[in-house]
C-alpha cells in the first residue's frame, strides 16, 4: 500500500482503545442508533464468530439467538457508530472463523471458556 | 482552470458525519505546471498546456526538449491542453496549480484509459447471457443469432459482437468530491474511476453539476 493510502487509513482508525478481543469471545456491542434526530445506544450481545479485513475497514461478525432465530450482524470495528466494546466471555476455539455454530443450535453451539493467566 | 492532470494513487474507505463507509479513490492532482499559452492571436483559441509528473530530461524527444527549455521548465511526464475560463486571464507560463483548485467543489469528472482486457467474449464483454452449460447445449459462451433471415439478409450496424474490450477512454461523470486535501496534494472522490492505479488521468469540475447548480 502506497504510504499516502497508508496515511488516509490511519486517520479513519479509532482513536479509543479497542478492547483486545478474539473469536470465540462474547461480547456486548454498544451501538449508536439515529433516530429523528435523537441519538440512543443499543446493546447487542453475543458471540464473535469472524474477524475480518484490516486497517480501517476491519469488521467482526457477531451473531446471536433472537426469539429462536439466528441474528449475525457485522460491524466495522472502527465506525463511529461502534460506541463501545465489551468483553463478556473468553471463548476456547479452534478456528478462525465460527460458521459452523450457524448449523447448530442448544447444548451443541457452547463455546468452552478461554481463562486467562493472572498478570 | 476547469481541471488537472493527476494520477490514480489507490481506493481506501473512509466514515462519513453518519458513520456510513465511504468507498473512495484517492486521487494525487498536481502539481500541473502552465507550459505554454495558446493565445486568440497565435492560436485561434485561447487555452493552456498543462504538464505533470516527472521525466527524465534524456528520455524526451528533441523537440519536446526545446518545448520546455524554451520557458526554463524541467522535464515532464505528459502533457495536455486545458481551455481557459474567464476567471483565468492572468494564467502565466510557470504557473503551478494542485489539489487546492478543488476546493469547495462538490463534484467532478474523471477521465481516464481503462484497463485493457483484450479480445473478449460477448459475455464478458457484453454481458450476454450466454448457452445452457450442461444437458448437452453445446453453446456455452456464444452470442447466439445476430440477425433475421432473408430479410433484411445483412447484420445491423452496432450488433454487439466479441472484440476489444477495455484500454478506452472512459468519463467517470458526477463523482462527489468526499475530501480535499492540499496537503497531500490529492482528494478523494467517491467510488471508483477507470484505469489502473498509477494511471494518468484527467480530473475536471463536473460539467453536468455545474450547469444543474447555475
Amino acid at each position: 500500500m502506497s504510504k499516502l493510502l497508508d496515511k488516509i487509513d490511519q486517520e479513519q482508525l479509532k482513536k479509543t482503545a479497542i478492547p483486545d478481543f478474539r473469536v470465540g469471545d462474547t461480547v456486548k456491542v454498544h451501538v449508536r442508533i439515529r433516530e429523528g434526530g435523537k441519538e440512543r445506544i443499543q446493546v447487542y450481545t453475543g458471540t464473535v464468530i469472524a474477524r475480518d479485513g484490516a486497517g480501517a475497514a476491519e469488521t467482526f461478525t457477531v451473531r446471536r439467538i433472537s426469539y429462536g432465530e439466528g441474528v449475525e450482524r457485522v460491524f466495522p470495528i472502527h465506525s463511529p457508530n461502534v460506541d463501545k466494546i465489551e468483553i463478556d466471555r473468553h471463548g476456547r476455539v479452534r478456528r478462525a472463523k465460527l460458521y459452523y455454530l450457524r448449523k447448530r443450535s442448544g447444548k451443541e453451539s457452547r463455546i468452552k471458556e478461554r481463562r486467562l493467566k493472572k498478570a | 482552470m476547469n481541471g488537472l492532470i493527476g494520477k490514480k494513487v489507490g481506493m481506501a474507505q473512509v466514515f462519513d458525519e453518519d458513520g456510513r463507509q465511504i468507498p473512495v479513490t484517492v486521487l494525487q492532482v498536481g502539481p500541473c505546471v502552465v507550459v505554454q499559452k495558446k493565445t486568440m492571436e497565435a492560436d485561434g483559441y485561447e487555452a493552456v498546456q498543462l504538464g505533470f509528473g516527472e521525466q527524465k530530461s534524456h528520455r524526451l524527444t528533441k523537440p519536446l526538449t526545446g518545448h520546455f527549455k524554451k520557458n526554463e521548465l524541467d522535464a515532464m511526464h505528459v502533457l495536455r491542453e486545458v481551455r481557459l475560463g474567464a476567471e483565468d486571464a492572468g494564467v502565466k507560463v510557470g504557473d503551478s496549480f494542485s489539489a487546492d483548485l478543488f476546493e469547495g467543489i462538490s463534484h467532478v469528472d474523471v477521465i481516464g484509459k481503462t484497463k485493457g482486457r483484450g479480445f473478449q467474449g460477448v459475455m464478458k464483454r457484453h454481458g450476454m447471457g450466454g448457452g445452457r452449460a450442461s444437458h448437452g447445449s453445446g453453446t456455452h459462451r456464444r452470442p447466439g443469432s445476430v440477425g433475421q433471415c432473408e430479410s433484411p439478409a445483412r447484420i445491423f450496424k452496432n450488433k454487439k459482437m466479441p472484440g476489444q474490450l477495455g484500454n478506452t477512454r472512459v468519463t467517470a461523470q458526477n463523482l462527489k468530491i468526499v475530501q480535499v486535501r492540499p496537503e497531500d496534494n490529492c482528494i478523494l472522490v467517491h467510488g471508483s474511476v477507470p484505469g489502473p492505479t498509477g494511471g494518468i488521468l484527467f480530473v475536471r469540475k463536473s460539467i453536468k453539476k455545474a450547469a444543474k447548480a447555475s
